[in-house]
């Protein structure tokens, strides 16, 4: 066995795992821990295919800012207790979820299985490294960006405007100007840490006014 | 050459490598740890000499082992767990923080010959050796990935004790990394636009060669700023004064960190100092040429690395602890504007005119026509970023009174 197969099936085993724990995980804290076990796994194994880049740029990306992102969300919605997995929110998700999961996954053995007839080769995406005049491997790193910034140059440009006007798009949405301030929904104050912390500043405020109102 | 198999089918298992890789591990690992006991020496000491008190001097001599005496203390005290903590993410919280540390110190080489265009690599016990863990194609990226990991020890522990001034703490602590974490990734960008790539090998080497034989470092030939903005973002990364507000014992007791006690406490405290040593060895490596320096005398051959390294390493230490003495805590907003609305688009700024400088250069444009033109263009947006900030604070004011009560 290769040093390579084995390197394949642990971290295969880490992210089957991990994904498996993000669906399963009654916390939602929990599952975003798995999502993250699940992220770290494909780095590893983009890294068996030795696309470092993307491995690190998966880590610094997802782990490193979305992940977080969830996590900041989680925390701060108070959202940040067990849920009841008996209960479907919306009617025949489940059902549908189960269907297309299955779906997903005839889909992939069918490509795993039809590969030879597809490409006439051995894999579908072609030799995974490259070599220069010298013999030398060209780095990944080097040959995405060869790619990026020529063939593909207006594609990159024109996402990097699109994540732009998302960017300009949501602070336009969350400002409001003009109206006044509207106090948070009662229904979100009633759970979560930050309720308690918000109940408890309610209080002390309280505690504050009572004592000017003393010494008045 | 010994750890330099960037390819997993380049390692030849059947070797010696295995060993000595295992081997430079080991010494690795052992030497961040033993510079973590001076570093937090080296701090109690100078920062007590700049308040006027004398600082650790009893256990040892000048109380070097202060350090270790307080973690042989730590390690008896009773390890205390909140009945409100989620005890499988407390209890791991701890490793989350410290493994990113420790795995980031990796990539730095420590020591090594980068004189007269060599590579790095130095005669060693008949082997050739490099002074360097990993060099994987990824390189300083590794690290940026590391340091975005760590967050997750910090977050975690935060929310996990079930208590609020830690979850305040935390909430603070990711916020100001995620946001830092941007102005500290755009002036290493800087840095691989310079030296044309990631792997801190190449990083040191292509800073040897300049003039006074130190004339091709980064610090100079990026033009300053990028060292800047990644010092005083890797400041605030670190979560150190006057950055600390993750911690701000004035506001939420010791922040993240309130309810753990005993070894875990340790353990954070561990990687805290293993980040501040592991900052200004990455620092070093990025805009002052790693082991890279004059060369005084042949005799020392290639120790003059090591000892050039240690030496820009300990100025940094000394900045960092400096800084702590001397700088007041900033204000949450203060320290949100620094970041997003200073660093961030200096940063940008900044980078850009390198990359026109780039292109200037193989059009055959005149370098200080381009510099001049960039340093107007940075002004110009620098005005209005500035006018567009004045603007929306004059319409919030106007339109959004807050009612209190």
């Amino acid at each position: 066995m290769s040093l390579q197969v084995l390197v394949f099936l642990i971290s295969a085993l880490i992210v089957l795992s991990g994904a498996l724990g993000v669906v399963l995980a009654k916390h939602p804290v929990h599952s975003a821990l798995f999502l993250i076990q699940t992220l770290f796994g494909v780095a590893v194994l983009f890294l068996v295919v030795e696309a470092h880049f993307l491995a690190a740029i998966q880590v610094i990306v997802y782990a490193g800012a979305i992940v977080i992102l969830f996590l900041f969300v989680i925390m701060l919605l108070g959202v940040d207790r067990s849920e009841d997995l008996s209960i479907e929110p919306i009617v025949g998700q489940r059902m549908i979820a189960y269907v297309s999961g299955a779906a997903i996954l005839g889909l992939l053995l069918a490509v795993i299985y039809s590969v030879d007839d597809l490409t006439g080769g051995t894999s579908l995406t072609g030799a995974i490294d490259r070599t220069d005049a010298d013999g030398e491997r060209v780095p990944d790193v080097n040959q995405l960006a060869e790619v990026i910034f020529t063939d593909h140059v207006f594609t990159f440009e024109v996402t990097g405007l699109l994540l732009t006007v998302a960017v300009v798009g949501a602070v336009v949405m969350a400002r409001r100007i003009g109206g006044d301030l509207q106090p948070i929904p009662e229904s979100a104050l009633d759970q979560g840490v930050l309720a308690d912390i918000l109940a408890d500043g309610d209080e002390s405020a309280e505690d504050g006014a009572s004592i000017e109102g003393e010494d008045a | 050459m010994i750890a330099q198999q960037a390819y997993l089918d380049d390692f030849d298992w059947t070797s010696w490598d295995p060993v000595f890789l295992a081997v430079k591990v080991v010494l690795v690992f052992t030497v961040l740890l033993v510079s973590v006991m001076f570093m937090v020496w080296f701090e109690r000491k100078v920062v007590s000499d700049m308040q006027n008190r004398i600082g650790p001097n009893v256990a040892g001599p000048w109380g070097m082992l202060q350090t270790l005496a307080d973690g042989i203390k730590l390690f008896f005290k009773e390890d205390l767990t909140p009945a409100g903590a989620d005890r499988f993410v407390f209890k791991l919280a701890p490793y989350l923080s410290l493994i990113p540390a420790f795995l980031m110190f990796s990539i730095v080489p420590i020591a090594g010959d980068f004189s007269d265009g060599n590579d790095g690599s130095v005669e060693l016990f008949g082997q050739t050796f490099v002074w360097q863990l990993v060099d994987p194609p990824m390189g300083i990226l590794l690290f940026l990935a590391m340091s975005g990991l760590g967050i997750y020890g910090v977050m975690l522990a935060g929310w996990s004790s079930g208590s609020k001034y830690p979850l305040l703490g935390s909430v603070r602590a990711s916020a100001q990394m995620v946001s830092y974490e941007a102005a500290l990734g755009l002036s290493l960008a800087a840095v691989f636009l310079s030296s044309g790539s990631l792997s801190p090998n190449e990083i040191v080497r292509a800073q040897a060669d300049g003039p006074f034989g130190i004339g091709g470092w980064n610090v100079f030939g990026l033009g300053f700023v990028p060292f800047v903005i990644f010092l005083i973002a890797s400041t605030a990364e670190l979560n150190r004064p006057p950055f600390d507000l993750v911690e701000a014992e004035q506001e939420l007791v010791g922040g993240f960190h309130t309810e753990y006690s005993s070894l875990r406490f340790s353990l954070f405290f561990l990687a805290e100092f293993m980040n501040v040593v592991t900052m200004s060895a990455i620092m070093v490596t990025l805009f002052f040429g790693g082991p890279h320096g004059p060369v005084f005398t042949e005799t020392l051959g290639w120790a003059w690395g090591l000892l050039w390294f240690v030496l820009k390493v300990l100025v940094f230490l000394f900045t960092f602890v400096w800084f702590r003495a001397t700088l007041p805590r900033l204000r949450y907003d203060q320290l949100m504007d620094l970041g997003w609305k200073l660093l961030i688009p200096l940063a940008l700024g900044w980078f850009l005119m390198l990359g026109a400088l780039r292109v200037g250069q193989n059009e055959g444009w005149n370098p200080f026509a381009v510099i001049a033109i960039g340093l107007v263009v940075i002004a110009a947006g620098g005005a209005l970023l500035a006018g567009a900030i004045r603007n929306a604070r004059v319409g919030r004011t106007e339109s959004d009174v807050l009612e209190y009560g």
